[in-house]
């Protein structure tokens, strides 16, 4: 047996190190190297050469793009405001209430990520636009402009503010509550004493998330944007339009500055959250209070109507024959080869990406952060590449998709090949969605005994062994949250991709902005209908997976 | 258990694991500093120290898990200062057990058999003697959850063994474990380490634990050995306060050494044990246990006799604490330790004044600690 002491051909740590070695080269193409393309293309002329900040001083010199600018900021501005105060109540009414169907509400409000966030200004332009039915009650003014903006991306934000303030109203103490009525203090002062402070971080991060959410969104602003234009579309209008490279790259940098900003404010944020709750912390139990869960109630169905609304008019639009004079149902604006050379061509190879993306963006994620979090490589090696990992949060879709642009557009790039692939889409894709995957691994893995790679090589077993009998094994529901969190990313982006597919990549939620741009609202909101029914799916799949096939296999979990 | 357990190398005399001058840094922390230890094949020795005394990052450092920053660890005489843990020749169990809760207790204890390419046949076999050892036979098909703590950590022991490692390194196996499951364990632990012979290392803060497993003692405090001796000698001469203070309870009172054999304390010189390190003169302290205060039969006159006020009583079954303040000096208190029987034949209470004596032989000097 002495023999299986002996220093083997290649050593374990050098197998590990080489591969965080491997996934940091991996990360640097995917997010490091596009970004750089993009900042140093903002300091290039048209020619390739270095002219400073010369760009920069066209930019907030020519009045348009200012403009543009500024239109972005107050838009942002306007649905922060309006989103999380709605977001707070109805987390509360989550968390802190005996409100009935919770889950339900839940879902609910969850509904608008699993479509692209077009979709809800498809439904506005139906209800409010020159021929929606309710166009009387906007008195004369548009849909088409700031209006039908921050509504419709106060929809498409929403359900992430309610995710992000509940889970800090989540983390209450119990205890302090108990103490305060024990003390008898009246429930306003409670509110304000207890309730506010602790959930004051989280809404903060709320309020950043949101804001970079908006100013960062493409395709709401091109839908329902009319002549009012916003940081977003500019740049798509500076590349696509006008092929001005150079300043489509500044713009993509002043929308990287709200993006960081919210990114170092929300891991600050997320430091003090923590200290907030010790780990002898009770979870709050709300005491019934009949008045306050009727109003509560009420507040949640009205904002999970409009919610259902905003996805379901679009639906029902697509089944419409011909809006609003002919109101009777058909299958004909699923008729795509009538609206879109590629027929049902893009709705495939959305599929066909998201597939690929939920599939190796999941292997690449997980076994990244798994060789990060527990082997035992050299801590600077480890440093760049969770840094590298936590980057795209940092950065918008739109912004990633530039510097994949100019990436493989660089003369002599050895990537050109990569452009209009299904390839470079997937890269995108999965480089775009990065950081909330490894979070979410990290977290798993980190729950997972740290002795067991100890224990492992103890036994003479290598790392990946470990890996394959147990580190993946356990950590099933994680990957497959990860995996469900890449696909439906993957059906319902636009702004990253919108700059990479080419002729025979054409995606869904493409082909739903160039539908309605030629006018064809409904096939566009038929196209729509298909990547929400899809996500959907996708997520019910997962539920009933977890339910049905991972109570037998992790039967280990039972006691 | 297999024959196979033992190794043929090394000579004999030569110890089993030889650590050198070892050195751990934490950034500029010291976690370690100039370790020396030698262990014999089959012996059992125990790290005991408060927590933070650095006994993990030592045990750590001869896994291969946290590597020294200098210093040598030779294991069966063969230098392994620099060999990450798989090329080390032991098994480990945590407090927290590790075992992979999605594997059956069969799994997790062939775990290291199975990547050796042995025979199916042979891992069943072994499993199936592994688990009767530790007591579990018929626990091999189910999981990790389905067993209680001392159940899963006998597994853990079982898989620790089973290649038949030539050390066991125990890293606080029995923190996790009820009062009573600890007691238990303990016994077992110790006998399957007998009959295997397996040189043992366990990482402690429980010195009764230490006291009643080891063959010997490391005492720890910030990073350096205080002492190493068997569980008796740790008891009975404890070569600084620490060691005297962690393992048991003593009293220590400041005095001076006037000359061998004759110490002052409180103004009053006081027979003891001739020491020959120490210099007339000296400032020292002056160390006894609380069982070693003799009350019964003291008739106030012996050399060591003093007057003592019973200040308070506490209660603790079998025995009583009691703190006592000298009558002369009311400000220096001991504590002694009073049998259930001596409280009822002197009909002892709360402020009696009686004379105890301290007893020349269970007298400990050391010199005073310069700092405090």
């Amino acid at each position: 047996m002495n023999e299986s002491f002996a220093r083997p051909l290649v050593r374990e740590s050098t197998i590990a190190n080489a591969l965080v070695a491997t996934l940091i080269v991996t990360l640097i193409l995917m997010i490091g190297w596009p970004l750089w393309a993009l900042l140093s293309k903002s300091l290039q002329d048209g020619t390739g050469a270095f002219i400073g900040l010369a760009n920069f001083r066209t930019y907030f010199s020519t009045p348009s793009m200012v403009a543009a600018l500024v239109n972005s900021l107050w838009v942002a501005a306007l649905t922060t405001t309006i989103v999380v105060p709605l977001a707070f109540v109805y987390a509360y009414a989550l968390t802190r209430s005996r409100m009935p169907g919770k889950g339900l509400f839940t879902a609910l409000a969850l509904l608008p990520i699993f479509a692209p966030s077009l979709l809800s200004a498809i439904s506005l332009i139906y209800l409010f636009g020159n021929q929606g039915f309710l166009k009387e009650l906007l008195l004369g003014h548009s849909i088409y402009g700031p209006i039908g903006i921050v509504f419709a991306e106060s929809c498409y934000c929403f359900p992430h503010a309610v995710m992000i303030i509940a889970t800090g109203l989540r983390l209450a103490d119990g205890r302090l509550y108990e103490v305060a009525e024990a003390l008898g203090t009246r429930p306003s002062r409670v509110f304000f004493t207890i309730t506010l402070p602790g959930v004051r971080y989280a809404a903060i991060s709320a309020a950043f998330v949101v804001f970079t959410l908006v100013i960062t969104d493409f395709g709401i602003p091109k839908v329902i944007g009319g002549q009012f234009s916003v940081l977003a579309t500019d740049a798509y209008k500076q590349i696509v339009g006008q092929q001005n490279f150079e300043m489509g790259a500044v713009v993509g940098l002043v929308l990287l500055v709200p993006a960081i900003l919210a990114f170092f404010v929300d891991r600050h944020i997320q430091k003090r959250q923590v200290a907030l709750l010790s780990a002898r912390a009770v979870p709050y139990e709300p005491k019934p209070a009949p008045g306050r869960d009727l109003a509560l109630t009420l507040f949640c169905l009205a904002i999970a109507s409009v919610l259902v609304a905003m996805l379901g008019m679009a639906i029902w639009a697509s089944f419409i024959r011909y809006w609003p004079y002919n109101l009777s149902l058909t299958l004909a604006n699923y008729e795509f080869e009538n609206f879109e050379p590629g027929a049902w061509g893009p709705y495939l190879t959305s599929l066909k990406m998201a597939g690929l993306v939920a599939v190796l963006g999941t292997a690449l994620i997980f076994t990244g952060a798994y060789l990060v979090e527990k082997t035992k490589v050299a801590a600077p090696l480890r440093g760049i590449a969770h840094f590298l990992a936590m980057l795209p949060m940092a950065v918008p879709g739109l912004v990633l998709g530039l510097g994949y642009v100019f990436f493989i557009n660089t003369k002599g790039s050895p990537f050109g090949v990569l452009y209009g692939t299904l390839a470079v889409l997937v890269i995108n894709t999965v480089a775009h969605f990065y950081t909330v995957g490894h979070i979410t691994a990290t977290t798993a893995l980190k729950q997972i005994d740290p002795e067991f790679e100890a224990v492992s090589s103890s036994l003479k077993v290598p790392f990946w062994v470990t890996f394959r009998r147990v580190t993946m094994p356990i950590s099933m529901p994680a990957i497959l949250d990860i995996a469900v969190y890449m696909f439906v990313n993957a059906m319902t982006t636009i702004s990253a991709v919108i700059f990479l597919y080419g002729p025979a990549t054409k995606l869904a939620s493409i082909s739903v902005i160039h539908m309605d741009e030629s006018g064809a609202t409904a096939p566009a909101a038929a196209m729509a209908t298909c990547i929400v029914l899809t996500a959907i799916a996708a997520k019910l799949i997962h539920l009933v997976m977890d339910k049905l096939v991972f109570e037998r296999l992790q039967a280990w979990r039972r006691r | 258990m297999a024959s196979s357990q033992r190794q043929t190398e090394g000579t004999a005399g030569a110890p089993f694991v030889s650590i050198r001058s070892l050195d751990k840094f934490y950034g500029s922390f010291k976690a370690l500093a100039d370790i020396n230890l030698d262990v014999a094949r089959g012996e059992f020795v125990s790290f005991l120290g408060p927590s933070g005394c650095g006994k993990t990052t030592l045990l750590r450092a001869i896994a291969g898990l946290d590597r020294q920053s200098s210093g040598s660890i030779a294991i069966g005489g063969r230098d392994v200062s620099q060999a990450p843990p798989s090329e080390r020749d032991f098994g480990i169990v945590f407090q927290s057990y590790a075992l992979f809760p999605n594997l059956t207790i069969a799994e997790n204890i062939g775990y290291g058999l199975v990547n050796r390419r042995r025979p199916r046949d042979e891992i069943t076999a072994r499993v199936q003697e592994l688990l009767a050892m530790v007591g579990l036979p018929g626990q091999a098909g189910k999981y990790p959850a389905q067993l209680s703590g001392g159940q899963q950590q006998r597994v853990a022991l079982a898989r620790a063994l089973a290649t038949s490692p030539g050390l066991l390194l125990l890293d606080e196996p029995l923190s996790a474990l009820d009062a009573q499951v600890r007691i238990r364990l303990r016994e077992e632990i110790r006998e399957v380490q007998k009959r295997l012979g397996v040189t043992t290392f366990m990482v402690t803060h429980d010195q009764e634990e230490a006291l009643s497993m080891a063959d010997r003692i490391v005492v720890m405090n910030h990073g350096v050995i205080e002492q190493i001796g068997t569980p008796e000698e740790i008891y009975r001469a404890p070569s600084t306060p620490f060691v005297a203070d962690f393992i048991g309870r003593i009293n220590l009172l400041p005095g001076v050494l006037r000359e061998a054999g004759r110490v002052e304390v409180a103004e009053r010189v006081f027979s003891c044990p001739a020491s020959s390190d120490l210099a007339p003169g000296s400032k020292i302290e002056v160390g006894i246990r609380p069982e070693a205060i003799r009350v019964r039969g003291v008739s106030g006159n012996e050399a060591n006799a003093v007057r003592v006020r019973i200040h308070d009583l506490e209660f603790l079954g079998a025995f009583c604490r009691a703190l006592l303040a000298v009558e002369a000096r009311p400000d220096l208190h001991l504590v002694a330790d009073f049998s259930a029987n001596l409280m009822r034949d002197l009909a002892l209470a709360e402020g009696m004044v009686i004379p105890v004596e301290l007893p020349v032989e269970a007298l400990r000097l050391f010199p005073a600690r310069s700092a405090a």
